[in-house]
């Protein structure tokens, strides 16, 4: 479905008010996006129509996030140089580089 | 040396919340810790107002009482601290437990803690059930109403307990087309006054309907729901296709409890509540001495009743310390009946069946708390 014809921000609501937020600009696999002030990286690539988040280390099959409150690891990327960020409770800065993970990811600590 | 508050709760949902303030207002010191950036829970989602009755704020929007409960506890700050972007991640036999907090990891040894973690939502078998655009249906909710992001275009709910149909009733009011909602029983388990609110806005609940598979190569296309007979076997020849570009998946919640098991209290399988739970007594106090529970970790209920909850077990933590009112006794009581009340009535069965089977017998008896 083509995403840039249909607008996945919301953008009048009859209870809520989500205001002018702060545009965020930051990188998915190398090309530039915006997000808003107080977006999650996973809100701010699904506003992107971005759904595919990374693909199964062993599998290959697409991944997208599916809790959204950080339970269940589907959301998994590597953010700044960083695997296993849960990016649907993560939230967006300015200059981010967001990259799709595809393996398990290394722990930064060692 | 450690950190050592009187008290320590895990999660700042509305239980959460609740027993924070409680206890910091009997003059304990408070650590709350909450893994988001935020405090509320899943009451920062909820955009529809409450039921139950006043003391449990009944209609109040729950994205309300988050702010209510949050601006009372930062009232009590020189006691009650609080830190967000902390997971608990370990909760020892020593009474140690160990924190992720902003990219640190930290212990710390309360005298007591509340476990108020809430639970997570659950998951259907069917082929293709990992396409990105299937979604638990509390995640849709998210992404709507904190983030103001839509899901997609048009959305297969599966479920029509109460979160699939007030979730339905937001997407719509966020400008989502909802295609139907399919239920695998043949009647609607939540309330009617939700239902009647999605057929009238034209979204057919198809009961005794369950998805057959979900379609797409990237991302869901389509899903194919069929109807099923009173044993769940899909009856041939009812097989529909139904477009969309998200399926969203609101069959119920399971209580998160592995500290619980990992701190070694006794655990009970109750299908009533959602999942396995710790074993308690009536004041919420666990098999391990010193560690209570409330909220949905507790069993899977409404937020009013994990208020409740979390008040109770403010209460009486507190109390076990000697932080007692003089109203101790009434306080305790009223939480107990209303408790007694949330669960009244034919709605509230299962939930009566299920606490039952987890109270501890020999610890219910007469707590008596020395001032």
């Amino acid at each position: 479905m083509a995403e840039s014809q249909f607008h996945l921000r919301i953008e009048s609501h009859p209870i809520l008010d989500f205001g002018d937020r702060e545009p965020l600009t930051f990188t998915f696999d190398g090309q530039a996006m915006t997000g808003r002030e107080g977006d999650t990286i996973a809100s701010a690539l699904h506003a992107n129509g971005i759904k595919v988040l990374g693909y199964h280390f062993k599998t290959g099959r697409p991944r997208g996030y599916y809790c959204a409150i950080g339970n269940c690891s589907s959301c998994l990327m590597i953010v700044d140089g960083k695997a296993n960020v849960r990016t649907c409770t993560e939230l967006l800065r300015a200059g981010m580089v967001v990259e799709t993970q595809t393996d398990r990811g290394m722990p930064d600590v060692l | 040396m450690f950190y050592e508050p009187d008290i320590a709760v895990i999660g700042g949902g509305p239980a959460g919340l609740m027993a924070a303030v409680t206890a910091a207002e009997t003059g304990a010191t408070i650590l709350l810790l909450e893994r988001d950036g935020h405090l509320g829970g899943q009451l920062v989602k909820q955009t529809h107002k409450f039921f139950g009755s006043e003391k449990q704020h009944a209609s109040v929007r729950g994205i309300e009482i988050a702010d209510i409960l949050s601006e009372k506890l930062a009232g009590l700050s020189d006691r009650a601290q609080v830190w967000t972007g902390a997971t608990a991640i370990g909760l020892y036999e020593d009474g140690v437990l160990t924190i992720e907090h902003q990219g640190r990891y930290k212990k710390v040894k309360p005298k007591k803690i509340i476990a108020a973690t809430g639970a997570s939502e659950k998951y259907l078998s069917f082929p293709n059930n990992d396409l990105p655009g299937i979604y638990g249906a509390g995640a849709v909710q998210t992404m709507m109403n904190v983030h103001g992001v839509k899901p997609g275009k048009r959305v297969l709910m599966i479920g029509a307990g109460n979160i699939g149909l007030i979730v339905s009733y937001q997407l719509l009011q966020a400008g989502v087309e909802v295609a139907a909602i399919a239920e695998g029983l043949p009647t609607i388990g939540g309330y009617m006054v939700h239902a009647s609110k999605i057929r009238r806005a034209g979204v057919p609940i198809l009961t005794s309907h369950t998805i057959v598979r979900a379609d797409g190569t990237d991302a869901v296309e389509s899903a194919v729901i069929a109807k099923v007979d009173p044993f769940w076997n899909v009856i041939a020849g009812t097989e529909q296709t139904i477009p969309c570009d998200v399926i969203c998946i609101a069959v119920g919640l399971s209580p998160l409890a592995e500290l619980l098991w990992q701190a070694g209290c006794d655990m009970l399988y109750v299908k009533e509540l959602g999942g396995h739970v710790p074993v308690r007594n009536e004041y919420l106090e666990t098999t391990v001495p010193g560690l209570y529970i409330a909220g949905d970790l507790t069993g899977i209920e409404e937020a009013s009743a994990a208020m409740v909850e979390g008040h109770l077990a403010g209460l009486e933590a507190a109390a076990s310390l000697g932080f007692m009112t003089e109203s101790h006794q009434e306080e305790r009581q009223d939480c107990l009946e209303q408790l007694r009340q949330l669960r009244a009535g034919p709605v509230g069965e299962k939930i009566r069946q299920g606490v039952k089977l987890t109270l501890n017998q020999e610890s219910s008896r007469e707590v008596n708390h020395a001032v």
